[in-house]
């Protein structure tokens, strides 16, 4: 049903005053699927989602959303088409669960525009799919960790943007909570076809879930493409400095990096 | 949009409905219980006092009807005190909530971070110093409160302004400011001392319409212009980036915001002196009764309005001696500090 927006960067270099985090990099993300950002700490990869969702002006280059330049268009337009979940959001004292998700319908309103049925559909699927619905009338500080990242999810997805960007949506979470909130941005992308582009700390995860995978290293696009072909050994060794074995995982068939450190590796691992 | 959950959805979506319904009606039915308390204390106020008149006869006196002592007492007394109440009442309660939603944090009130100090201190500079009276005072509180704003808000800029550093420099300036006062009334002659008393804690005494009808203006001006920005500055508390994302523009929405609410202190400071602890009180009482997640600002003015009406009733009447509104509202306000910087420390979260 979408069709398909296109987001594209264009030699873009970021920074905050005179330190550049950013260096002229392209990148170009593929519609309809799921892109998953890695890097070492502190490579400019949430600087990078940031200038993507036109939170930070670019120092050169440009971002375009369908052919148009990011930061020249008006910010509820661009709400319309694009959402972004920043990494840390603060739920307001005491609000409740429908209410918060509610706040995800606001590029849709007008100043003085009443709610209408299809605000309540979109907030009543986003619950239904992220499986908060029964949390509806919860305040949000009594939430879980993992219930509340759900939430801001949901948040998210009342927005109905064709394209979602998400800033570490697993931090935080335990490992099933990982994977179920990757799971179920996996179900988002291919019932509604949603461009889903995430920065994720976890490699094994960022392979298996994403269908396009974008190495960063200190400000600098260092590959993209397939996991398979992107996540190798050497990969790992250039952007992380980690010695590691790449095997297939035998769940998914995905890269599956294996550290191997300085004390656990048995005898006849090469190090 | 294909529902992806068929049949569930209708049933759902009375649950998200009614639930919406449901906080929609008792927030209209709280505002509108706080606005009947407003009006009630207001005709108290007209009513009550050393003579007490009927009704009828306050009705005959806003009817502009001659009823003997009445029109005196009523009309140009306690009429003016108690319209000038509600409204600096609602002025600090707006502009109070304004900056503790901005900022998130409840410690970011105006009269915490030297807004009313501002005004405080140039009124009594003009009033000791300059020898002014009247208008030029508030003028020159006005002007001064916007200056205040503007240098904190510029000390505190750095990549954006973030909530702790500006409350900080806010308390230092305010610090510095209540000292010029300080220093001004040791310096200032008797007959002075009883003008500047307002400018210290706030006070309603020889309320007149001259100082009512600025203030009033005010609130016409740049109040709406001020719910205007509601909705922006209820995602904002969500932090910066996820309202911008939700489509508001952020730093407009700061700025129209700051400007409008320091008007609104400013008038209100300038009517009726920085009445204590009434901007800080009115956005965390409103949040208590109205709850979290809506915009506050009617419900805080109307809190406001209360806890004026409230405060200058029980230091006429309440005691053997009269005291300014200012000194109820301080009293009442002061434990509250106590309990909100106690709360925070145990919960371990910053300011």
């Amino acid at each position: 049903m979408t069709d398909a927006h296109s987001l594209l960067v264009e030699r873009i270099t970021l920074g905050y005053g005179d330190r550049t985090v950013i260096d002229d990099l392209d990148l170009a993300v593929p519609p309809g699927r799921i892109t998953a950002i890695v890097g070492a700490n502190a490579c400019g990869k949430s600087t990078l989602l940031r200038a993507m969702s036109r939170l930070l002006a670019p120092k050169g280059g440009q971002v375009l959303l369908d052919g148009k330049a990011l930061h020249k268009l008006p910010t509820k337009e661009v709400a319309r088409t694009l959402g972004l979940l920043p990494q840390t959001p603060v739920a307001p004292e005491g609000i409740v669960v429908g209410d918060l998700v509610s706040r995800g319908r606001n590029p849709h309103q007008r100043v003085m525009s009443r709610w209408t049925a299809e605000d309540t559909a979109a907030v009543t699927e986003a619950l239904t799919m992220t499986d908060t619905l029964s949390l509806t009338d919860r305040s949000v500080d009594e939430l879980s960790g993992g219930q509340r990242q759900r939430v801001w999810i949901a948040m998210a997805l009342a927005q109905q943007t064709d394209v979602l960007l998400l800033d570490e949506p697993t931090t935080f979470l335990d490992v099933s909570h990982q994977v179920d909130v990757l799971d179920l941005l996996t179900d988002l992308n291919r019932s509604r076809g949603t461009t889903i582009v995430m920065v994720l700390h976890d490699l094994n995860l960022a392979a298996r879930y994403a269908d396009h995978l974008v190495a960063v290293r200190s400000g600098r696009l260092y590959a993209a493409g397939d996991p398979t072909e992107v996540l190798t050994a050497q990969t790992v060794q250039d952007v992380f400095g980690m010695t590691s074995r790449v095997v297939p995982d035998p769940v998914s068939g995905k890269p599956l990096v294996l550290p191997i450190g300085r004390h656990h590796a048995v005898e006849g691992v090469e190090v | 949009m294909t529902a992806l959950v068929e049949t569930p959805v209708r049933s759902a979506g009375d649950v998200v409905a009614r639930g919406r319904r449901r906080r929609a009606v008792r927030r209209a039915a709280v505002i509108a219980v706080m606005l009947a308390l407003v009006v009630v204390l207001y005709v108290v106020s007209l009513v009550y006092g050393n003579t007490v008149y009927s009704l009828g006869e306050v009705w005959d006196v806003i009817r502009g009807e001659t009823v003997p002592g009445a029109s005196f007492t009523v009309g140009e007394l306690r009429l003016p005190r108690a319209t000038l109440a509600v409204l600096a009442g609602a002025a600090f309660g707006v502009g109070g909530v304004t900056f503790q939603t901005m900022l998130r944090n409840p410690l970011a009130s105006p009269d915490f971070i030297g807004i009313s100090s501002g005004a405080s201190a140039a009124a009594v500079f003009a009033i000791i110093t300059l020898e002014m009276t009247g208008t030029a005072v508030s003028l020159m509180a006005i002007t001064a409160a916007l200056a205040t704003a503007l240098v904190i808000y510029v000390l505190a800029f750095r990549d954006g302004v973030a909530g702790t550093r500006l409350i900080l420099i806010g308390i230092a300036v305010a610090a510095m400011l209540d000292s010029v006062v300080s220093y001004l009334m040791l310096r200032a002659a008797v007959w002075d001392l009883q003008t500047v008393m307002r400018w210290l804690t706030g006070s309603l005494n020889n309320a007149s319409w001259d100082q009512v009808r600025p203030l009033a203006l005010a609130l016409v001006v740049a109040g709406p212009v001020l719910l205007a920005q509601a909705r922006g500055l209820t995602l904002m508390q969500q932090g910066d980036d996820s309202a911008s994302a939700l489509g508001i523009r952020v730093e407009r929405t700061r700025l129209v915001a700051i400007v409008a609410a320091v008007t609104l202190i400013a008038f209100a400071t300038a009517a009726a002196g920085p009445i204590a602890f009434v901007a800080f009180l009115s956005g965390p009482i409103a949040a208590r009764i109205i709850g979290g997640g809506t915009s506050l600002m009617i419900p805080a003015a109307l809190v406001g309005s209360l806890l004026v009406l409230t405060g200058d009733l029980l230091g006429q009447f309440a005691f053997e001696n009269r005291y300014p509104v200012g000194v109820i509202t301080g009293v009442l306000g002061a434990p509250y500090l106590v309990y909100l910087l106690i709360r925070t420390n145990r919960s371990g979260g910053s300011l």
